[in-house]
């Protein structure tokens, strides 16, 4: 293995954020590179350096001993890296075989080979272990792990020698992970190395070779073993605390609790059929399966931003009327969705706006809002779930991913939520922060609140839940209590059959 | 519930509380920067700079107190309009049709039926009407977007089209001459030496400003612009507040048909003509974003007020409307390339 990337005391500074203060890195050819670091240590400018999106203030860049600038994403194109973004960054509306090429498709005299692109395109998905893919379907209806072989196909096509992948298994089901490995250790084999940024440990474990540990956009810790570092020594790093994920305490559910939320024989053609529980007041129900089982439907459909084929939905007794997000707001139910950003943010708003956008109704009289009583209910609720930086009147984008979900439930519990639908709560949730939400979520079931929730994360489900009901291709295949099944049961559950 | 936790930690942790109960104000540069008057305080330093030239080419003529009472006039109109675009367009959208809707407006306000019954019992008679078409264009509109699913640009150039066309019907291509002098002389006169058109105006942006910034209505229009998706799952109703964004520029169009039927005392399938690409610009420069979620009420009035003077500045020095559209072109370039650096600022981190 020989040094393929070296970097030397990079700074960046953005206007009052010093985002990046000293960081070293090297990489050798061939080897899985994992960059550790809680939200905001610095990792995604790091990239964007790596891949010349930033420029570096201060700082050393070395590519095989040869200092190198990269003051544009074609230079470092150029110098073979490539990166694999958390966001994707495909053209939803070109085909996947354009999508790969992008920038770089096979022509002559200026004008495109399809037919080449095409073939070319298939034999790369195929070395992914991804020929089912259709070379010509548009990148947008694909599912979200096919789109994220089509990014790594991408960066396989530029001939890169470093990849950079920044939470690849974010959007993949376990089986999805494995095979993404698998691919990852064939193009190790061949010499090209791999920086790997992931929140999950056990991943860093199974395919990483060195770590390096950021913390607030300096390098802590640079070259340990991946395998054998242990994983307090890790934690300890990133945090300068040593702690791991601490799910709180279970309380009791009385049989004479409530049942505040009954779903009865719901379903959506292609998505998912006959599905139903109850979820007694305090209580909190996870809903286990792989991506694509139907999870987040479910959750969707529950709330009425999909509309229920057939069944329906009761909020005490009440039926909702199926397709209608208002009703089910009005009765007292609130969705923390999957893609905060996109589908429950308002990034450029101030944290208070964020908070209120469901109760502005309580702020205003005959129409005018009272900024200042906004303000104060919001300030209490950012207080009481310490929310930081302190203070309301950020712009949402600057917090970091467990300080805007804790923004999301501030939101529904100003509107003294009845039921909350959790999907995928600590995505992108440093470690630091997750055991923080997992007791947030605990105490809102404690005060009464009916919780469904919805995770990628087998153990996070078990941990958290009292209840679970296991999905598999749109079906419920098993429903019980969470503490009468392991995360090897679930597995196997949501499994069988598929494999 | 959430009172519980809230209390809760009130009871435990009351010095922090007091931190927060009391409203963040902006103290340092840096937040003055980023107030509604720092803002607008590159559109204020381009009017002043405007003015400047204006007094050195033409001093005599240029600071007058007619003169500026002129530009206002002349900026009262398309401000009104403008006012109306910047809740569309910080909604999400935009609208092309307000041309053609003062147009239509002012034409069905002024046909020999709704003057006869102006003449008859009071002019409020064709302001109503005015209104009641704009309004009803602009509901069109909306139901179009919000639930024919068609995407505003389109929409809304097919409004244009249509509503000129029926404007040329109604009037024969001829131009309507108001008679009725109540009418004229209402809006023809002044109040405290200031032209009624210009208190329109102001009613109109104070009003606008109020709306937006300080109502619910104004959080939504913000909610939806920014991120329709996020609203819709807030509870929040996306389409019927679309339509009622489109329904208020409607209904800015209508008050523009009525102030330009005053200033010409005409009704005509002619009035309006690009005034959508003024109006754009002007909210544009103001600083509201095309994509939405961003929008502000007092940068499009300096839009205007800029475009008006730059206007007459030309006009005074007998330069040709060749030149003033050179002149319009490269401010809008620049308005927006500042606006591109101070966004990217903003979001850099």
């Amino acid at each position: 293995m020989t040094g393929l990337l070296n970097m030397t005391g990079i700074v960046k500074e953005f206007p009052g954020v010093r985002a990046l203060d000293g960081v070293d890195l090297d990489v050798r050819a061939g080897e899985v590179h994992c960059l550790l670091g809680q939200n905001g240590a610095g990792k995604s400018t790091l990239i964007r350096v790596l891949t010349g999106a930033h420029q570096p203030d201060a700082g050393m860049i070395r590519i095989n001993d040869e200092p190198v600038q990269l003051n544009s994403p074609t230079a470092a194109i150029q110098r073979g890296i490539a990166a694999i973004y958390q966001e994707l960054d495909l053209v939803p509306e070109l085909t996947v075989a354009e999508n790969i090429f992008l920038g770089h498709e096979p022509s002559r005299y200026g004008f495109s080979r399809t037919h080449e692109a095409n073939t070319k395109a298939r034999a790369i998905l195929q070395g992914l272990g991804h020929a089912e893919i259709p070379v010509h379907r548009t990148v947008g209806s694909l599912p979200a792990a096919g789109q994220q072989v089509v990014s790594m196909a991408r960066a396989l096509s530029r001939e890169a020698r470093l990849i950079v992948m920044d939470e690849p298994s974010a959007v993949l089901d376990p089986e999805e992970v494995s095979n993404l490995f698998r691919v990852i250790r064939s193009l190790t084999d061949s010499g090209v190395a791999v920086v790997y940024i992931s929140h999950r440990l056990e991943e860093i474990r199974e395919i990483g070779d060195r770590v390096t540990v950021l913390k607030d956009g300096a390098t802590v810790a640079t070259g340990l073993d991946a395998r054998r570092t242990p994983t307090k020594e890790l934690i300890q790093l990133m945090t300068g605390r040593s702690i791991e994920y601490v799910f709180p305490p279970r309380n009791e559910v009385p049989d004479t609790a409530p049942v505040v939320l009954e779903v009865v024989d719901l379903s959506r053609p292609g998505e998912f059929a006959g599905i139903g529980f109850g979820v007694r007041a305090g209580e909190i129900l996870g809903l286990a399966g792989l991506v694509g089982s139907g999870r987040s439907e479910v959750l969707e459909t529950v709330y009425g931003a999909r509309r229920a084929a057939t069944g329906f939905v009761r909020v005490n007794g009440a039926v909702l009327r199926p397709g209608r997000v208002q009703d089910a707001v009005k009765a007292g139910v609130g969705l923390a969705p999957e893609e905060r950003k996109s589908q429950a943010l308002l990034l450029d708003e101030a944290v208070f706006k964020n908070i209120t956008v469901s109760t502005l109704g309580r702020f205003a009289s005959s129409g005018f809002l009272n900024n200042r009583a906004e303000r104060e209910a919001a300030g209490k609720l950012a207080l009481a779930l310490d929310v930081r930086p302190p203070g309301v009147d950020h712009p949402v984008r600057n917090l970091s991913g467990g300080n805007q979900q804790k923004v999301v439930l501030a939101r529904w519990l100003l509107r003294d939520c009845r039921v909350l639908l959790l999907d995928e709560p600590t995505r992108g949730v440093d470690v630091g922060a997750r055991s923080e939400i997992y007791a947030l979520i605990r105490e809102l079931a404690s005060n009464g609140v009916a919780i469904v929730l919805v995770s990628s994360e087998v153990p996070e489900v078990l941990g958290l839940s009292d209840r679970v009901v296991v999905l598999r291709e749109g079906r419920a295949v098993h429903t019980g209590p969470a503490q009468e099944i392991d995360e090897h049961q679930v597995l196997d559950l949501v499994m069988e059959g598929s494999a | 519930m959430s009172e519980d936790i809230a209390t809760e930690e009130d009871g435990t942790t009351p010095s922090k509380q007091d931190t927060v109960t009391q409203p963040a104000r902006p103290r340092s540069s840096r937040d003055l920067l980023r107030s509604g008057f720092g803002r607008n305080l590159g559109l204020v330093v381009a009017l002043v700079l405007l003015c400047v030239v204006g007094v050195a080419t033409a001093g005599d003529t240029f600071a007058t107190g007619a003169n500026v009472l002129t530009i206002l006039r002349l900026a009262a109109v398309i401000g009104v309009v403008s006012v109306g675009m910047t809740f569309v367009i910080t909604g999400g959208g935009i609208d092309l049709s307000v041309g053609a809707m003062v147009a239509l407006a002012s034409v069905w306000a002024t046909t020999l039926a709704t003057q006869q019954l102006a003449a008859d019992y009071h002019w409020v008679f064709m302001v109503t009407t005015a209104l009641v078409v704009g309004a009803a264009c602009g509901l069109v509109n909306g139901l179009l977007v919000a639930y024919g699913k068609i995407v505003p640009f389109v929409a809304t150039l097919a409004m244009l089209a249509s509503a000129r066309g029926l404007a040329e019907i109604i009037s024969d291509r001829k131009t309507q001459i108001i008679t009725v002098n109540s009418f004229t002389d209402f809006f023809g006169g002044s109040l405290i030496g200031v032209p009624v058109l210009i208190w329109i105006f102001l009613l109109v942006a104070a009003a606008g400003w109020v709306l937006l910034n300080r109502t619910t209505f104004g959080r939504r229009t913000f909610a939806v612009g920014g991120n329709a998706e996020a609203a819709r799952l807030a509870g929040i109703k996306v389409q019927r507040h679309t339509v009622a964004l489109y329904v208020l520029a409607g209904l800015c169009c209508g008050i523009a048909a009525v102030m330009l039927m005053a200033r010409t005392t005409t009704g005509s399938s002619t009035h309006g003509q690009l005034y959508e690409l003024d109006a754009i610009a002007a909210v544009v420069i103001g600083g509201t974003l095309l994509s939405g979620g961003r929008g502000t009420i007092g940068g499009t009035v300096f839009g205007v007020l800029i475009f008006t003077t730059l206007n007459n500045v030309f006009t005074l020095n007998n330069l040709s409307i060749s030149a003033q559209s050179v002149a319009k072109g490269a401010i809008i370039v620049i308005a927006v390339l500042l606006q591109q650096r101070l966004a990217r600022r903003s979001t850099g981190s």
